[in-house]
């Protein structure tokens, strides 16, 4: 008796929902078992540890850094600019803003909230900033002087980036109409005491 | 004497049998070189796809060569470059025959490219053979790029930093997205270690399987024709088509042929112009990279100015690079933005011809615009604007116009 019944279970066809299950089932096991070993061979494109260590905050002296004066330092394999702007510097920055895409900072990336502020700095005089274009990453020109330009008839001081040409004026404030959409970046910077300032450090109490 | 030759010529024969048992390399050779029935009016466009796969299999030849004489390091790269060009016995010769390889590749591939569009050789039932073409195109450009990088030389790394930074325009993923392809906070010798193991493993893999579908997707539907005419229509009681030859020894040979005017060109800009006037090899590549001198000009190598002018034609990043993405993948959709009857140039309408021709100098308009810094921004969007209305008004003028009758026979 025993013997014909298991035969009769073998003759049984398939029940297709149950073959169905096993089927889904291994796929979504494989399937995450798939994503689980993609996860070490897409990581290890990520920065390494050496590269996060090499991109720790940077002090720099601007005690000797002349009024008009701009002076670059590496930071994260960016160039960073810090600029002591003269008091027409700074005149130069009013009245501009018809002619600016984002005159009031008002894209929070670009700096951060210590920063929003017509100067974009945190002392009027001293702009720091990462002066790659944020376009496609090229170098401007200092541009400072007030004078018709080649590329603007009205310039009135600024970075002009030669690649693709990208204005900016002297706190990295776009102009409309040109490749560039944000300000130029300004990255988290604190001043230690009044001849230094480091550049990957917020101030103290600021976010 | 006569008794050894023909135990040898027996033992021979032996062993090539027992491998075709085995492999079904009979077959193969039957199937794609012997027995492949190829149009017999091919002209001399139908030059460019063997020729194609004489510059990869340069490329890869070179390119191993190339391979144990460079250091992808950051701080040894350029000067292993300049090793090769000038202490590496014949260095220089390999070095110019991958560099000079590289635009060559670009011309014989764009010529190809025009030959499909002249003949219309993607349509039915030819769609799966222009869609692997065109990613066989893709993987060119990302492997070139690639390859561009590895001499680090100012252009190499001002280059990279522009291309990579056009990843930056995806929404909210952008920045991170930077980050994890360079795999630093900058273009740095992590960038340079994994575009070397790309451009020497990963890619010419991917673009060798891509060339071998491409031909097997080929081989399966035959051969298109300058008169588009199908010659499988028109067998003999072989079953042979009667407009067609064997692939082997007629095309081998016309082939060959080709290849020898194609090689003494390459040779002589090889020895004589390697680089080209500046268009093949950049004077600022022969600087080493340096991350706090941007060059005041970054064009891309020729082969790719006509997309960078898209991208400069619009004043809006992500849009920018979107138009520019789409310059190139809008080829995929030739094969149904077509609905001409007629596969060739030579019976259709003056619109396909006036439509191809005012492409091809869009095409080249586009190319001299990207290669300048002073290019106007209303020519920059003129052409640009021809180059889309090409492919976004086909079904229009290919459906309207009148086409003229196509012949039974292919014709000479």
């Amino acid at each position: 008796m025993s013997e014909t019944e298991s035969v009769d279970s073998l003759q049984k066809p398939a029940d297709p929902s149950r073959r169905r299950l096993l089927t889904a089932a291994t796929g979504v096991l494989g399937a995450a078992g798939v994503a689980a070993a993609a996860w070490p061979f897409v990581s290890t494109l990520q920065p390494s540890a050496r590269a996060r260590i090499v991109g720790a905050p940077v002090e720099v002296f601007i005690g000797n850094l002349e009024p008009g004066q701009l002076a670059r330092v590496q930071w994260r394999g960016s160039t960073i600019g810090i600029m002591r702007r003269t008091d027409r510097m700074l005149s130069q920055l009013e009245g501009l803003n018809a002619r600016l895409r984002d005159p009031d900072s008002d894209n929070a990336n670009q700096q951060p909230p210590y920063a929003q502020n017509l100067y974009r700095s945190i002392r009027p005089e001293i702009l720091v900033l990462n002066i790659h274009c944020t376009h496609l990453g090229c170098v401007p020109q200092v541009l400072p002087e007030v004078g018709p330009q080649p590329f603007d008839a009205n310039w009135r001081g600024g970075f002009f980036c030669p690649c693709h040409r990208s204005t900016f004026d002297l706190a990295g404030r776009v102009f409309s109409g040109v490749p560039a959409i944000a300000n130029l970046l300004v990255p988290p910077h604190s001043f230690i005491d009044d001849d230094h300032v480091i550049i990957g450090v917020d101030p103290e109490g600021a976010a | 004497m006569a008794k050894i030759a023909n135990h040898l010529n027996r033992g021979a024969t032996a062993v090539s049998d027992w491998v075709n048992e085995r492999a079904g390399v009979g077959e193969f050779y039957k199937k794609h070189i012997s027995e492949y029935y190829a149009p017999k009016n091919f002209n001399l466009w139908y030059f460019f796809g063997s020729l194609s796969l004489l510059v990869l299999v340069n490329q890869l030849l070179t390119g191993i060569f190339l391979t144990m004489h460079y250091k992808p390091d950051a701080e040894l790269a350029f000067a292993s470059v300049e090793y090769i060009m000038r202490d590496v016995q014949w260095g220089w010769l390999i070095r110019y025959m991958h560099s000079t390889g590289a635009s060559l590749f670009f011309v014989v591939v764009y010529l190809h490219m025009l030959r499909a569009l002249m003949y219309g050789s993607y349509q039915k039932p030819r769609e799966l053979v222009w869609i692997l073409g065109v990613t066989i195109f893709l993987v060119l450009m990302a492997e070139s790029f690639m390859g561009y990088v590895l001499p680090w030389g100012q252009m190499s790394y001002w280059g990279a930093q522009v291309i990579i930074s056009l990843f930056g325009a995806v929404p909210v993923l952008g920045p991170d997205l930077v980050e994890w392809i360079r795999g630093d906070y900058f273009v740095a010798d992590a960038t340079l270690n994994r575009f070397f193991a790309l451009h020497v493993v990963a890619l010419p893999l991917v673009l060798l399987a891509l060339v071998v579908l491409h031909l097997a997707a080929l081989h399966e539907v035959g051969s298109n024709n300058p008169d588009g005419v199908d010659i499988k229509a028109n067998k003999d009681e072989a079953g042979r088509p009667r407009d067609g030859i064997p692939f082997h020894p007629y095309y081998t040979v016309k082939d060959i042929f080709g290849a020898a005017f194609f090689l003494l060109i390459a040779a002589f800009i090889i020895f004589f112009w390697p680089e080209f006037g500046g268009y093949f090899l950049k004077p600022d590549n022969f600087v080493e990279a340096n991350p706090l001198v941007t060059p005041d000009h970054i064009p891309p190598v020729w082969y790719f100015t006509p997309f960078y002018a898209i991208l400069q034609a619009v004043p809006d990043k992500l849009m920018g690079v979107v138009l520019m993405g789409a310059a190139v993948l809008i080829f995929y959709l030739v094969p149904w933005l077509d609905r001409s009857p007629v596969r060739s140039i030579r019976y259709r309408g003056w619109m396909s011809k006036f439509m191809l021709a005012l492409f091809c100098l869009a095409f080249v308009r586009l190319g001299m615009l990207g290669l300048s810094q002073e290019s106007s921004t209303f020519e920059l969007r003129l052409w640009t604007f021809v180059y889309f209305a090409f492919f976004i008004l086909m079904p229009i003028w290919t459906s309207i116009e009148k086409t003229k009758p196509v012949p039974e026979r292919v014709t000479h």
